[in-house]
């Protein structure tokens, strides 16, 4: 009965997105209030069927109903809870419905606290969301139906994916869908704009909160990913340019694009147009994302399973929102009013910098990612872009970007004095060079370019203080006028500096692998092997058994300096229903580096493969992510954001729909 | 300053920039992209030694060979074609003989393939797509035992 419900609950939800897709954007254009108001209620009921239809599947889940398709494919009553709970979206047709749960929760959401927007673009917000969610609800119940019964209920499961079996799937996807998915708002923003042929300051200010908070989950949901990957995978690497990865790469620097063209128009009127474009980017790139790991054009952990009928469904959606977006905006975009004038060095000269760095570092991606399927499907011939490429065209676009951080916020809008900023920035320059010298000192001529990756970290993190020291007068004035300054600060001013920190720490953190130690040996019984000053003594096999699985771990002792600091088990695990194994490495944590230890196959002889790396600083990396996302949210807490944008002038108001 | 030359300037800097991001894709791409080939690629075009490949096939049951300090020795096969592939390291943990792979690494002299990468499924239900397509191309692949898991 429950999975019927779900299902039932899922037409609903498309029915009522039906309405709210074409009701109120009528009655936007006739003026007519109650038809208007309509979007507001049935978004927020949309969110109550999807939810009821998400609750249907993870009772089917945690209850073990085989009887479904679904879980009998993706589930196994053994599991612990924990996971069979997170295994609800840990296949195709589950994340999918976490998706529209996500979509629809956005719409209630802009329904519940969108009471400043005026009425008009309200409705067509609200109308345009509910096209995207109408598209995934045909997707799922036409192509990826999670209800579907099997005639005869099988007595067991056929269980999760070993590697799915992890807290990562508790935590990645679903902030990684509310990242990719809050774009969508950002994105019927930019429509609703388009349609009604008006867009001004006010409009970037109800669309930046938004971006924002699809921009923090995005941060952390691809660090999280990559974490998870880091660990679990084996390998020690944290990020290996796949095109799943880059397909979440990619609306992550369109985001930030945004967000920072989205202050240029908010502020000084400009950049409209580039912003619209921005926002439809975005969630475009978020929907290639989602056909990209959801088709099975590419191979992957992510790719839950293959039906080219699925494929060419998201492709039409694809086509459909893209095409339509990018049309509408070249239609419509020459018809709205010019935006306000800056010299080339100023604020907005400088987030102009900012965009077009992003951009054009977003679009190596896309090149380096879309090239190798396009190359197949015209000449047949298979080709792999992989890091290498990566580091020969993203980083060379990174670097300038990030010298140029500090400068930005420091430049005066409209007419900057680049000469002014460097010498405030003298003090961060200097702890740059210094960072630089000493780092060549320790490590010596190992490297001759990540010396720079740290004097170029150390100085974006100064950068971003001397901001903050610049505005509250700190060395300047009195410690009291100090701490009333920086009681007065707009919170998105911390927001900037504590985000541009967090960058400049993930940049330390990668760039500090440089001087990661990596040995790979067969080891038996009691032998010891050194890496980077630690020990560690091999001190035999343990067996332990899981819920589901059966663990082989080998117990090393971690020495430093004679003195045991801890102990490390990596381990391989088998599970018996999928007859498949997973490889468990073992970390321990000294501050912010980590020693890893993953284990390889026994041989003949008694001794095991393992693989040791020695990582500093390592955990910076998504450290850093975790800090850009505290920034974003200081500046969420804004006090202008949380207030709502003043009422539009009446000039605009003026202007005719068309 | 006018509006024009302002944006005459912006205008600029962009396609500067795009031009250098376009020089640097370009040259990227010539340097730093790696090519599929099958066993029977291999076989009939005799790439030149020390050119950076990926090869992918079955490994060759009987034939894999474990040696000192983890080397390993095995032969990939498309059912055609087998080249002789020699790897140092640990494998991954589906790799087995009479399973697909995929090895990223260089031939030598001696047409042996020595890889620096190896990578396998990453779920008993899957075959790496490259393995599918060149085992299609020699008719070792029926449809019917498709194992990419198909949910119903």
């Amino acid at each position: 009965m429950i999975p019927e419900l779900g299902h039932y609950a899922l037409v609903l939800a498309l029915a009522l997105g039906l309405i709210q897709a074409t009701v109120p954007m009528i009655g936007a254009r006739g003026r007519d209030a109650a038809l208007m108001r309509l979007a507001s209620s049935t978004a927020s009921m949309q969110f109550v069927f999807v939810a009821l239809s998400f609750a249907a599947l993870t009772i089917c889940y945690v209850t073990s109903d085989f009887s479904v398709a679904n879980v009998y494919e993706n589930s196994h009553s053994q599991m612990p809870l924990i996971y069979k709970f997170t295994s609800t979206w840990g296949n195709h047709e589950g994340s999918m419905l976490l998706w529209v749960l996500i979509l629809s929760l956005f719409g209630a959401m802009v329904a519940q606290f969108g009471g400043n927007l005026p009425e008009t673009l309200k409705a067509n917000v609200l109308g345009v969301q509910s096209w995207i969610a109408c598209a995934f609800y045909l997707f799922i119940l036409l192509t990826s139906n999670p209800f579907l019964r099997l005639a005869q209920a099988p007595l067991e499961g056929r269980d999760l994916n070993p590697i799915l079996q992890d807290i990562g799937l508790a935590i990645h996807p679903p902030l990684l869908y509310l990242g990719y998915v809050g774009f969508s708002i950002a994105f019927s923003f930019a429509i609703a704009a388009l349609i009604e042929g008006r867009i001004d300051a006010a409009w970037a200010r109800w669309v930046r909160p938004w971006t924002l908070a699809a921009w923090m989950c995005l941060t952390v949901g691809i660090a999280m990913g990559s974490y998870w990957a880091y660990y679990e995978l084996g390998w020690g690497g944290f990020w290996f340019w796949d095109p799943v990865e880059n397909a979440s790469l990619m609306p992550w620097l369109a985001g930030t694009a945004l967000l920072h063209s989205a202050v240029v128009m908010e502020k000084r009127n400009a950049l409209k147009i580039w912003t619209l474009l921005l926002a439809i980017l975005a969630f475009s790139l978020s929907l290639i994302g989602t056909f990209l790991v959801r088709s099975g054009v590419l191979t992957s952990v992510h790719t839950f399973a293959s039906d080219p009928a699925r494929g060419v469904f998201i492709l039409m959606i694809l086509v459909l929102f893209i095409g339509g977006a990018l049309t509408l905006f070249a239609w419509r975009a020459p018809m709205l009013k010019q935006g306000g004038l800056f010299a080339p060095i100023s604020r907005e000269g400088a987030l102009v910098f900012n965009n077009l760095f992003l951009t054009t570092a977003c679009l190596t991606v896309f090149v380096g990612t879309l090239y190798p399927l396009a190359l197949e499907a015209f000449t047949n011939e298979k080709i792999s872009v992989g890091a290498p490429f990566f580091n020969l065209t993203f980083a060379p676009l990174f670097i300038p970007l990030m010298f140029a951080m500090p400068f930005g916020p420091l430049l005066a809008w409209k007419r900057g004095d680049v000469l002014g900023v460097a010498q405030r920035l003298m003090a961060a320059m200097g702890a740059g060079l210094i960072a630089i010298a000493v780092t060549f000192v320790l490590m010596g001529m190992s490297s001759v370019l990540a010396p720079f990756g740290i004097g170029l970290a150390l100085f974006v993190m100064a950068g971003a203080l001397t901001d903050l020291a610049e505005r509250t007068g700190l060395f300047r004035l009195p410690l009291a006028t100090v701490r009333m300054r920086a009681a007065g600060l707009p919170r998105s001013t911390w927001g900037t500096a504590v985000a541009h920190f967090g960058i400049a720490m993930t940049l330390f953190g990668i760039v500090c692998q440089t001087w990661a130690s990596e040995r790979i040996v067969a080891l038996k019984a009691t032998q010891t092997v050194a890496i980077a000053g630690y020990d560690l003594t091999f001190d035999g096999m343990v067996q332990h058994t899981g819920p589901n699985f059966r663990e082989l771990a080998a117990k090393f002792t971690v020495r430093s300096g004679g003195v045991p600091i801890g102990i490390m088990e990596p381990s391989k695990r088998s599970f018996a229903s999928r007859g498949s194994s997973t490889t468990e490495a073992a970390l321990l944590t000294r501050g912010v580096s980590q020693l890893y230890l993953s284990l390889g196959d026994s041989n003949d002889d008694g001794s095991i493969a393992v693989r040791l790396y020695h990582k500093p600083m390592v955990l910076l990396i998504w450290l850093g992510s975790v800090v850009m996302m505290l920034g974003g949210g200081l500046s969420l807490s804004d006090r202008r954001l949380r207030i709502g944008a003043p009422k539009p002038a009446t000039k605009s108001a003026l202007q005719p729909a068309e | 300053m006018t509006r024009k030359q302002r944006r005459l300037i912006l205008i600029g800097s962009s396609l500067g920039v795009l031009a250098i991001a376009a020089a640097l894709v370009l040259s990227a791409l010539r340097d730093s992209i790696v090519f599929f080939n099958s066993p029977t690629d291999i076989a009939e075009k005799h790439p030149a030694a020390g050119t950076r490949m990926r090869v992918g096939g079955l490994v060759k049951p009987g034939t894999l060979q474990r040696g000192e300090s983890l080397q390993i020795r095995f032969d990939v096969t498309d059912g055609k074609s087998d080249i002789a592939v020699r790897y140092q390291g640990i494998v991954p943990d589906l790799f087995r003989e009479g399973q697909g792979v995929v090895a990223e690494g260089k031939l030598d002299g001696g047409g042996i393939f020595i890889a620096d990468t190896v990578l396998a499924k990453h779920d008993e239900r899957y075959m790496p797509r490259e393995v599918v397509d060149a085992l299609k191309k020699t008719g070792r692949w029926q449809e019917g035992e498709d194992t990419v898991g198909k949910a119903k």
